[in-house]
C-alpha cells in the first residue's frame, strides 16, 4: 500500500558514502538579480564510480545545478568540490578531468564530425587525437559518419557524437543533461549501455539530469529529486520505491509533484548529505 | 604537457576550428575578399579621376587606394574578432567551449589570431588586385606598411573585443553593432583627408584614435617621403590602452554572463 508522501519525504535519507565523494555540493544557492531563486540550499554528495540522477519537473533547478557544477554559472553562495578540488576557485584544475553533454548545447554544424572531435581533442590535450577519435567512433558505432557535417546528422547520431566528445578525455566525472532526450528506444538503449560500460571500465562518476525514469532506474545508484530549487527526496531507486510505497520511480515522481500541486506538503530544505 | 604548451595547443585548436570552417565554405572566403576588393576598385577609379584634378593628390598617385586598403585592415580586423565569436553563438557551441579547459584569455588570443588570418586573406587579395588593376603596390611602403598594418590591426582587435563584450552582455540583439560601429569613427579617423580639415572641436576626438595617427603617418610617407615616428608611437600607446580596455571588457562581460547564466542562453 502507498505510504503518504509527507511521511515518505520525512523518512531518513540514504547513507553517506564512506570514501571521499567525487562530487560534494554544500548549501548551493543561486539567486538571480530580479529575486528569482533557482536553486535554494542544495547539498549532496556522489560517491566515486557511481551514477546519480537529478530528477525534477521543468524549472526544478536541475540544469541550473549542473551549470553551476560545470562553472558555467556562478552560485550566489555555497560550495562545490569535484574530485576534491574547489570548483569555484580552481575550476581549470578539474575541468580537464570532466566531461559534459547536453542536447541543448550543440557542436558547430558546418564542421564534419571528425573535425569537431579533433578540435575538442586538442582543447582537452588528448594525446594522439586521431587515434582516440577513431577508437570512440568504432565503439559508439559512427565510423561512417566521421566525414559528414555535424549539422546533417539525425538526433540519435548527434547524441552519439556528443557523447564521444564528452568521452574524448576519458573523464573521471561526467555530467549529462538528458543524455537520451529525443532518441528512439533503440538508440537510447545503446547510449545507456555505453554509459554503463564506461562507468564500469573507467570507474567514472556520472551525474545525469533526466526526465526518463526507466533510464534512472537502470543506471543510477542514487537519485535526487528536486522541486522548486530544493532536493525533496533522495536515495537509491529501491529506497525511494519503498519509502513512497510505489511500484516505479515515475509513480514516486508523480506523487511528489502532484502532492505539491495539491499543497499537501511544504517544500523542504535539503538535509545535509 | 607544460602549462604554456597546453595553452598554445588550446589556442591552436580554436584557430584550427576556424580554418576548418573556412576550408569547407568557399562563400566565406569570397566574403572575406569581396568587400575590400570592391572598395579598392571604387576608390581606385576616384583616385584616377582626382589625380588629374588635384596637384596635392598628383604627388602620390595611389593615396586613396592605400587609404582604403589600410582602412579595410581596421574593419576586417574588427570583424575578424566579432564575427568569429558570433559563429560560436550561432552554432550554440559556447557551452561546450566554456566547460572545456579553454581559458577566456586563450579564446581572446585565438580570436586575434583568426582575425589576423582573415584580414591577411581579405586585404592581401585586394592589395594584389590593386597591382593588377591600377599598377599601384601598397607593398612599396615596405616596413612602414608593417607599422601601419600592425597599428590598425590592433585597433580593430580592440573594437572587436568591445563588440563581443556587448553581445556577451546583451545577446545577439547587439550583433549589428559589429557592422556599424566602425563607420562611426570613419569621419574622424582622417582616412582620406588630414584631420586638420575637421572642426576644431572634433580634432581632439580624432587625436585619441590610433587610426588618425596611422593615416596622418601614411600621408607623410607617401607625400613627404618621411616616417613620422612620433605619430607611430602615439598610435602604439593608444592601441595598448584600447586593447587593454577591450580585453578587460570581454573578461568582465564573461564574468557577468557567468553570474547571470547567459552562457547557455545567449540569443536574441
Amino acid at each position: 500500500m502507498s505510504r503518504s508522501v509527507s511521511e515518505a519525504l520525512s523518512a531518513p535519507m540514504a547513507g553517506v558514502a564512506a570514501t571521499r565523494p567525487a562530487i560534494a555540493v554544500e548549501n548551493l544557492v543561486k539567486r538571480y538579480p530580479k529575486g528569482v531563486t533557482a536553486v535554494d540550499g542544495v547539498s549532496f554528495e556522489v560517491a566515486p564510480g557511481t551514477t546519480c540522477a537529478l530528477l525534477g519537473g521543468n524549472g526544478a533547478g536541475k540544469t541550473t545545478t549542473l551549470s553551476m557544477l560545470l562553472g558555467l554559472l556562478l552560485p550566489s553562495s555555497g560550495s562545490i568540490r569535484i574530485l576534491g578540488v574547489d570548483m569555484l576557485r580552481h575550476r581549470y584544475r578539474v575541468l580537464p578531468r570532466m566531461g559534459f553533454t547536453s542536447p541543448y548545447v550543440d557542436l558547430p554544424q558546418r564542421l564534419t564530425v571528425i573535425q569537431n572531435l579533433l578540435v575538442y581533442a586538442r582543447l582537452y590535450g588528448v594525446p594522439r587525437p586521431r587515434r582516440r577519435v577513431a577508437e570512440l567512433a568504432a565503439r559508439l558505432d559512427f565510423e561512417s559518419l566521421l566525414t559528414r557535417p555535424y549539422g546533417s546528422l539525425s538526433a540519435g547520431q548527434r547524441t552519439r557524437v556528443s557523447l564521444a566528445k564528452s568521452l574524448l578525455n576519458e573523464p573521471e566525472v561526467l555530467l549529462m543533461d538528458e543524455p537520451t532526450a529525443s532518441l528512439d528506444p533503440d538508440s537510447a538503449d545503446r547510449i545507456r549501455a555505453h554509459l554503463e560500460a564506461y562507468r564500469r571500465e573507467r570507474g567514472a562518476t556520472i551525474l545525469l539530469a533526466s526526465h526518463n525514469m526507466q533510464e534512472v532506474e537502470r543506471l543510477c545508484r542514487q537519485v535526487l529529486i528536486m522541486r522548486s530549487g530544493r532536493i525533496v527526496a533522495r536515495g537509491s531507486p529501491r529506497q525511494l520505491l519503498e519509502r513512497f510505497g510505489r511500484e516505479t520511480l515515475e509513480e514516486v515522481f508523480l506523487a511528489i509533484s502532484r502532492h505539491e500541486e495539491e499543497g499537501k506538503i511544504p517544500c523542504q530544505a535539503s538535509p545535509p548529505p | 604537457m607544460s602549462g604554456i604548451t597546453a595553452s598554445l595547443n588550446r589556442i591552436y585548436a580554436m584557430v584550427l576550428r576556424y580554418t576548418y570552417l573556412l576550408r569547407g565554405s568557399w562563400p566565406r572566403v569570397l566574403e572575406l575578399i569581396y568587400w575590400p576588393t570592391v572598395q579598392m576598385i571604387l576608390w581606385g577609379f576616384i583616385n584616377q579621376f582626382l589625380v588629374g584634378q588635384s596637384a596635392w593628390l598628383a604627388q602620390a598617385a595611389g593615396l586613396f587606394i592605400a587609404a582604403v586598403l589600410l582602412w579595410d585592415v581596421l574593419f576586417r580586423a574588427q570583424l575578424g574578432v566579432s564575427l568569429v565569436f558570433f559563429e560560436e553563438l550561432y552554432s550554440r557551441n559556447l557551452g561546450h567551449l566554456f566547460v572545456s579547459p579553454l581559458r577566456p584569455h586563450e579564446l581572446i588570443l585565438a580570436l586575434l589570431g583568426i582575425s589576423l588570418l582573415r584580414t591577411a586573406i581579405g586585404v592581401g587579395a585586394a592589395a594584389l588586385l590593386a597591382i593588377v588593376f591600377y599598377h599601384y603596390s601598397i607593398f612599396d611602403m615596405g616596413l612602414y606598411l608593417l607599422a601601419f598594418f600592425t597599428n590598425l590591426l590592433v585597433m580593430g582587435w580592440a573594437i572587436g573585443l568591445m563588440v563581443v563584450a556587448l553581445v556577451l552582455r546583451y545577446g545577439l540583439g547587439a550583433e549589428s553593432l559589429a557592422w556599424v560601429v566602425i563607420f562611426a569613427i570613419t569621419p574622424i579617423s582622417g582616412v582620406y583627408y588630414p584631420i586638420s580639415v575637421l572642426p576644431d572641436w572634433l580634432q581632439p576626438l580624432a587625436q585619441i584614435l590610433p587610426a588618425s595617427h596611422v593615416f596622418e603617418g601614411m600621408r607623410a610617407v607617401m607625400l613627404e617621403q618621411r616616417f613620422p615616428s612620433d605619430l607611430f608611437w602615439q598610435a602604439v600607446g593608444l592601441n595598448v590602452v584600447y586593447l587593454c580596455i577591450g580585453a578587460g571588457l570581454f573578461l568582465y562581460a564573461f564574468q557577468v554572463a557567468r553570474r547571470r547564466g547567459l552562457l547557455l542562453h545567449i540569443g536574441e
